[in-house]
């Protein structure tokens, strides 16, 4: 077989990712995190939270449940079901952030835990701060 | 003949040890096994010195069952899947048994077991050599994959790394011992494959290479053995392997076991395509195999460690990824 041919049979041969039932997990469990979200947000208000800083809480709620969650080593257990569910919203970027936090205690404070910290969150603080920069230029130049 | 030594003066195995973690110990082959450990971090501060204890505690069963101290060997040879191995290199820094240290990925173990066995069959060295290879789950993931508690999925193909330590010591002399007889030595086979989820994949064409070679050279075929067991191919890796071979024109029949797929039930452990690591192979031919050939189930065996040859880095490069296979065969009574 040439390497071509065997990469072809391995892609086909390979056991696939169950797709729906992945797509109704994420769907569900992602969904529900949301709901969840908009509940606290009229929670927020309803004890006299304007709009904007009942938003900035429900972020905070979010982050604090998944990195308590991850701490407890319960996130990834619903995470593995939920894949994209639990990745997407803001939950997964906490639970980057706590459990890289978490398996670099061993190499010390400053240099294993801080250092390491945002290892997987990176690519995601990266680019979201070079799209606001971008938005930004755009912004005063054609407005 | 190149790659093929024949050993003719009976290197056999004096001393069995495998020490494995929790999941391997609720596994089918838990009672060939000589201790489970449920703690993770056998009591240690750090993933990588639990795995340090591992080695030390396998080795400690095979010297026993050898009848020899650390001092009567004339090496040790062993490896696992840190960076620089320090698993092994830091298990012996209490002793002074003079240290190998190897790297072949999963196939590791087989790799220390190829020289053990051709060094105490040349009579270079003159008193037993031992075999020792570690891998730990959790120091695994956070050097190849993702923190521990970080919420990923993983795909169907993918195998989980296994905590534990197998250990052997290769001698002279022990009555209905298993025997090294002939040792294939392979070469780096690039699979052209660069999917690091699907490690089988990779390995199953060195493994391919390294078998038909290993037959051609000793002028054998696999009926001529009760047993020929790769390392960690896994489920899917194992299917290649057996349809790799039936297009070369050997079949692989019901005697062809692989020691990743053995190692857990992988329905009721939610496993995945099975077992891998520098442990699987170790400690399923020191529990598992070994127990079995000294029983009399088996009689000729053999044994094709594979390894997986990426680096976290070479994944990122987006380089494919080269397997390697050595096997090595024992026969009980030869």
């Amino acid at each position: 077989m040439t390497k071509k041919e065997y990469a072809k049979y391995v892609s086909e041969m390979e056991p696939k990712s169950p797709h729906l039932k992945n797509l109704i997990l994420a769907f569900v469990i992602g969904g529900a995190i949301c709901a969840f979200g908009e509940l606290i947000m009229g929670l927020y208000q309803n004890l006299g939270a304007t709009e904007e800083n009942a938003s900035a809480l429900v972020s905070v709620t979010l982050i604090g449940l998944s990195a308590l969650l991850t701490g407890f080593g319960l996130y990834n257990k619903i995470a593995k079901h939920a894949g994209a569910g639990t990745l997407v919203p803001i939950t997964g970027f906490a639970n980057s952030i706590a459990s890289t936090a978490i398996e670099f205690k061993s190499e010390g404070f400053i240099l294993g835990m801080c250092a390491n910290m945002f290892k997987l969150a990176g690519p995601v603080l990266v680019m979201g701060v070079s799209a606001s920069v971008l938005y930004g230029v755009i912004l005063v130049l054609f407005m | 003949m190149k790659g093929t030594v024949i050993l003719k003066n009976a290197p056999s195995i004096i001393g069995i040890g495998s020490v494995v973690g929790k999941s391997e110990w609720e596994g089918p082959l838990s009672g060939f096994f000589d201790e489970g450990i449920p703690d993770g971090r056998f009591g240690e501060k750090t993933w990588e010195q639990a795995e340090s204890k591992f080695q030390k505690t396998a080795l400690g069963y095979a010297l026993g069952r050898a009848g020899i101290k650390e001092d009567d060997l004339s090496a040790v040879f062993s490896g696992d899947l840190l960076n620089q191995c320090t698993a092994s290199s830091f298990s012996y820094r209490d002793n002074n048994v003079p240290f190998v240290g190897l790297y072949g990925a999963c196939s590791t173990f087989v790799e220390g077991l190829s020289l053990a066995a051709m060094l105490v069959d040349s009579g270079l060295f003159g008193s037993p050599a031992a075999v020792c290879a570690s891998s730990h789950f959790c120091t695994a993931e956070r050097q190849y994959r993702n923190p521990l508690e970080y919420g990923g999925q993983r795909p169907q193909s993918a195998q989980r790394t296994v905590t534990g330590a197998g250990a052997v010591v290769i001698g002279k002399g022990a009555k209905d011992a298993p025997v090294a007889t002939s040792v294939t030595i392979g070469s780096v086979v690039d699979s052209g494959i660069s999917d690091a989820n699907n490690m089988g994949a990779t390995m199953a064409p060195a493994a391919l290479s390294t078998l038909m070679k290993h037959f051609e050279n000793t002028n054998t075929s696999p009926e001529d053995y009760d047993l020929i067991a790769t390392g960690d191919l896994g489920e899917v890796g194992r299917k290649i392997l057996v349809h790799l071979c039936s297009l070369e024109g050997v079949e692989l029949g019901s005697n062809y076991i692989d020691c990743g797929c053995k190692m857990f039930d992988i329905e009721a452990q939610d496993m995945h395509s099975g077992a891998s690591g520098a442990a699987c192979s170790a400690t399923v031919f020191a529990g598992y195999i070994c127990k079995e050939m000294m029983k009399g189930t088996f009689r000729r065996v053999l044994f094709a460690g594979t390894g997986s040859l990426q680096s976290p880095l070479t994944v990122q490069q987006k380089e494919t990824i080269p397997g390697v296979c050595h096997a090595i065969c024992f026969e009980r009574g030869a």
